[in-house]
């Protein structure tokens, strides 16, 4: 333990503490930063703040710091709220004129094993690094940052990496050399690590560099580390790759970065082209229509083909976007020759990621190329996907509606669509329902209240009864938003009967669904509704022989409380909950009298 | 693409060479001959098979199946056949067929525990590639001075890239494999160790996703087994650094047998790294998941059990303190792994020796447990653990109990309410400012104000 004098005495006013922190005075926070116990430790470094604004900048600086680069040794867990307190630290060590105070306890948290903790090490850096003067950035902060890109360890030169880009664009030129030189000998580290980290850190370096640096240092480094020997440090390239093109002109990027970045999407492992197809929108956008015309369709026809399924679904996530972001004058050729011929392949691909991959953008597709294209080529395909074995497919098609609907109308797929969605509907994976069920409301607005009470209005009611709860509660939930859309005079004629007979069902549970289904209903069907129909089924049920229903009773009589007006509630609701109150049951009393207040009918 | 370019370079092998894959490699040949067919032989073993079709071009693979055969064979049996030339070619040939980029795991959740791991299809071609590749390095003819030359550092790097396979039998290659190389080509043993070392860091702190670890464990098992005396520093590193972080894998339970190995290997080798493989192991003490805690206290059993007297004083006091931890575990095999202890003469006899110290550390857990467990067998062996410390020292085992029936007697009244802890901080706080005051008036008179603010403070509660 430091011996700073602090340390056994309480500080002084605990400034900006709210009530909750009152009762935890300062003298036992700085008592628990020592305490065995992690929790306790953690708690009090939570508070930080509050100590130091306790003590005051000064003695925050010459005691309360010293003393936490000395405790550094400490569950990862502490050292990161410590990390992360730290870079909210500069008003309380004085503002920014006393910064670079906080620069040893964040160097010690930079250079530690746990990843986590280090990152928040380098966030809080790279924080308080905006905080400082020129001078003191060259004077304090830049050193800092050589000593860690020099450290012997592996994690201190991690952690440098992500420090330059913050301090170079101000510092004076010689730093500046000083800095890429750094960054130079990190990106040819011996460790992959360090490798990977510069690599990360590559683009966003290369943002702050002037233009003459990045044609002449950072090429070099991309061209580099683009061809390292671990799989894991090229596809990190790719990244920086894109952030590259985006900074050069027009025509120094074939010269510059295309051949290293044709090479990527060619790699023989497929993370490094899986990078490639993932990052194929932004890649886009930052060459430019040329380069993509000439070089991006080819790569992407091949990545759409990769023997890997990984990298097909990645590319065929792409797919609507890529399209979109073609050059207009060319848009609908490139689509129709190139694109498309490998879209029909992927709709029958083996791997079922692929497939649901492309799903869940191809309906994107019609908005491009327009109604005709899209009944003849896209609506072919947009079936076969609809009878696709895998429901995910099915449902990525379903839940992407309403492209085509604005496109072509949804009639010319709902011959299709009725018979998926009642397979859905009936799928024994209840998560599978789960997700058909809460497309049903977009579906209902989209095929109109007829094709709806005819065809899908009895699955809604199946799924009321479903065995699993899950169901039966996003059933209920359905009927709301349905309501909400078709209004209160349909419901009152087509579900409310409905849901109201279940109220008569042999299976509680099921009784209790009625009850569930009045919770969520009795508000958009509106006052007149609710005490007409619901309300005297509701008190019926209050004679249920099962608790859980007559518990239930009191808590929906709780909920549609508002919805009634006072007479009702003094004259009719009071008195069953009253009856409630004095059953034999402990859970149906105890609901009932938390009605009864709530109500305010006591 | 590529496999139907190999696809039409193969038929064409066939056609122009069908004779001479039907050759024997004879022990009665020429030996000139024999080099030449052998070398022919390899060089068409490079060819590649899609094995994902698993109909496709059946001939094909037999004849390369058939021809590793007889290569293995060959190697395995006849004196003389390993001359320089066929260097380079095998170790093409080995290159081509084993190093590829593994697939993507199938189950991206995979849990080589639970789920069966995806068997490399190639295999049947593969397991003769490696197989040869081992009776090469296991030949007496084998000359490492001309192995070198190309299994060299790129190659060695790429080696380990596929212990990460997901297919056992490939690992198991793998492991010898590796093991021979590091025992034949010097050179490379520093190198090896070290990208085993950044294998582990990535695995510990990137990715937590390494299928080999075990083996590579395995290997540095007996690596460790060979250092000389006294440990280089980069050798402790490793233990601190990449050894002891490795126990906080989430995957732990398959590989920390050799793990725990490799640990006890370091403590054989030099007692004094003892204090850095406890502490470590204590700051790395699992939280939330039980079945690691009772592979924690396996370990450290296996550590007790060589420890020597000298290292066991330095770290008694926050082991017995964990231990203790441990005992009071609500899981009963956590708390049964840690009073198994007891059953362990060598530790029994390390406690007796400084019972004065450990007894005082365990014995309210010990006391409090034996009343509140909810699992007989628990009690039981707690009655035991007490049984023996009261045999062996009578008179500090009865002032241990009069000392914790008092300090049970003083708690009794502390179940106060939350008012009232209030008021006993504040006491103890005015306390603190009293001697604050006689401090601090010394230096500085201004700290008097917040001295007051403190006070108001604490009224206000």
């Amino acid at each position: 333990v430091a011996s700073s004098s602090w340390q056994d005495q309480p500080p002084g006013a605990m400034a900006g503490a709210d009530s909750d922190d009152s009762l935890y005075p300062i003298a036992v926070l700085i008592d628990e930063l020592r305490n065995e116990d992690v929790q306790l430790r953690l708690n009090s470094i939570k508070k930080l703040s509050t100590i130091a604004l306790a003590l005051g900048v000064e003695r925050t600086r010459t005691e309360l710091l010293p003393f936490l680069t000395d405790t550094i040794y400490d569950e990862d867990e502490v050292l990161l709220a410590l990390a992360e307190q730290l870079g909210n630290f500069t008003m309380l060590v004085g503002g920014p004129e006393y910064v670079h105070c906080l620069l040893p306890p964040l160097e010690s948290l930079a250079t530690v094993e746990e990843t986590v903790v280090r990152d928040k090490a380098v966030e809080s850096l790279r924080k308080i690094s905006h905080e400082h003067s020129p001078v003191d950035l060259e004077v304090h902060f830049e050193p800092l940052v050589k000593r860690l890109a020099s450290g012997d360890w592996f994690t201190s030169r991690t952690s440098a990496c992500g420090l330059f880009s913050v301090c170079y664009p101000r510092v004076s030129s010689t730093v500046k050399a000083e800095i890429r030189q750094h960054f130079r000998t990190l990106c040819s580290d011996d460790t992959p690590m360090v490798r990977r980290a510069a690599a990360s850190k590559l683009g966003e370096f290369a943002k702050v560099l002037e233009l003459e640096y990045v044609k002449s240092d950072i090429i070099s480094l991309f061209t580099a580390l683009a061809s390292d020997e671990q799989d894991s440090v090229r596809l990190l390239a790719v990244e920086a790759g894109v952030s590259i093109a985006t900074l050069l002109p027009q025509e120094d990027l074939e010269a510059l970065v295309m051949p290293t970045l044709r090479q990527a999407a060619e790699d023989k492992s497929w993370r490094v082209r899986y990078m490639v197809a993932d990052k194929f929108s932004d890649l886009q956008k930052a060459v430019g229509p040329e380069i993509t015309k000439n070089d991006l369709v080819p790569a992407f026809q091949n990545l759409l083909k990769d023997c890997e399924a990984e990298v097909r679904a990645a590319a065929a996530n792409k797919v609507k976007e890529f399209c979109e972001n073609l050059p207009e004058d060319s848009r609908e050729t490139i689509i129709m020759t190139h694109i498309l011929p490998c879209v029909k392949e992927l709709v029958s691909d083996t791997n079922q990621h692929v497939k649901s991959a492309l799903a869940s953008v191809i309906m994107g597709l019609s908005t491009i190329l327009g109604k005709d294209n899209t009944i003849e080529h896209l609506l072919p395909l947009f079936l076969a996907q609809l009878k696709d074995e895998c429901p995910e497919v099915r449902l990525n098609i379903i839940s992407n509606l309403d492209c085509v609907n604005e496109v072509i109308g949804i009639r010319q797929l709902s011959q299709s669509l009725l018979p998926a969605i009642v397979e859905l509907a009936e799928d024994a994976k209840w998560r599978v329902r789960l997700a058909i069920i809460e497309y049903m409301p977009l579906l209902a607005g989209q095929l109109g209240v007829e094709f709806f009470d005819e065809k899908l209005n009895s699955l809604c009611m199946a799924w009321l009864v479903d065995h699993v709860y899950a169901i039966r509660e996003a059933a209920t939930c359905n009927l709301m938003k349905l309501v909400e859309k078709f209004g209160a005079e349909w419901a009152q004629n087509t579900i409310v009967p409905k849901v109201l007979g279940m109220a008569n069902d042999p299976n509680y549970l099921h009784r209790m669904t009625t009850l569930f289904c009045i919770n969520a209903l009795s508000e958009v069907c509106g006052q007149e509704i609710t005490t007409k129909h619901m309300l005297p089924v509701v008190f019926k049920m209050s004679n249920d022989q099962v608790a859980n229903v007559r518990f239930n009773v009191a808590k929906s009589l709780q909920k549609i409380g508002p919805v009634l007006d006072s007479n009702c509630l003094q004259t009719e609701v009071k008195p069953v909950l009253e009856k409630l109150a004095s059953d034999q049951d402990m859970d149906v009393k105890y609901f009932a009298q938390e009605a009864i207040s709530v109500l305010s009918l006591a | 693409k590529g496999s139907l370019r190999n696809q039409k370079w193969f038929s064409y092998c066939i056609a122009m060479k069908t004779l001479f894959w039907n050759l024997n490699i004879t022990k009665n040949a020429p030996v000139a001959e024999i080099h030449d067919l052998f070398c022919k032989k390899l060089q068409q073993c490079c060819v590649l098979f899609d094995f994902l079709d698993c109909v496709a071009d059946l001939k094909g693979k037999e004849i390369k199946r058939a021809a590793l055969n007889e290569l293995v064979e060959s190697v395995a049996t006849s004196r003389g056949v390993l001359i320089e030339p066929l260097y380079p070619e095998a170790i093409k040939m080995i290159s081509v067929n084993i190093f590829r980029t593994l697939p993507p795991s199938e189950n991206p959740e995979f849990d080589p525990e639970e789920d069966e791991p995806a068997l490399e299809a190639s295999w049947p071609h593969l397991q003769l590639v490696y197989e040869l590749f081992l009776r090469f390095l296991e030949s007496p003819d084998f000359q490492p001075s001309l192995a070198k030359r190309y299994v060299d550092q790129k190659f060695v790097l790429q080696l380990l890239e596929l212990f990460d396979s997901e297919d056992p039998r490939e690992r198991e290659y793998l492991k010898t494999i590796l093991h021979r190389v590091y025992g034949k080509l010097l050179g490379l043993r520093a190198y090896i160790r070290k990208q085993i070392n950044n294998i582990f860091l990535r695995f510990i702190y990137e990715t937590e996703r390494f299928n080999g670890v075990a083996e590579l464990l395995e290997i540095l098992g007996s690596i460790i087994n060979g250092f000389a005396l006294p440990l280089k520093s980069e050798h402790k590193q490793f233990l601190v650094r990449v050894l002891i972080p490795l126990h906080t894998a989430k995957s732990l339970s398959i590989f920390h047998a050799q793990l725990a190995y490799c640990v006890v290997q370091f403590m054989e080798k030099d007692a004094t790294v003892t204090e850095h493989i406890i502490r470590g192991l204590l700051r790395y003490w699992p939280k939330t998941c039980t079945q690691k805690e009772v592979m924690f206290l396996g370990e450290i059993e296996e550590i007790l059990d060589v420890i020597e007297p000298s290292q066991f004083i330095r770290v008694q006091e926050p082991l017995f303190k964990q231990i203790a931890a441990c005992i009071s575990s609500p899981h009963f095999q956590v708390a049964e792994r840690a009073l198994y202890f007891w059953n362990n003469e060598y530790i029994l006899s390390l406690i007796e020796e400084n019972c004065q110290v450990i007894l005082p550390l365990v014995f309210g857990t010990l006391y409090r447990v034996s009343k509140e467990h909810w699992n007989q067998t628990i009690i039981s062996l707690i009655y035991n653990v007490l049984k023996t410390f009261m045999e062996m020292n009578s008179k500090l085992f009865d002032d241990l109990t009069s000392s914790y029936k008092v300090e049970k007697q003083k708690l009794l009244p502390k179940k106060w309410s939350l008012h009232t802890r209030i008021k006993l901080l504040d006491e103890r706080s005015s306390n603190i400012i009293e001697i604050n005051i006689y401090k601090k008036t010394k230096n500085n008179n201004n700290n008097i104000k917040w001295i007051g603010d403190i006070k108001r403070e604490l009224k206000s509660l």
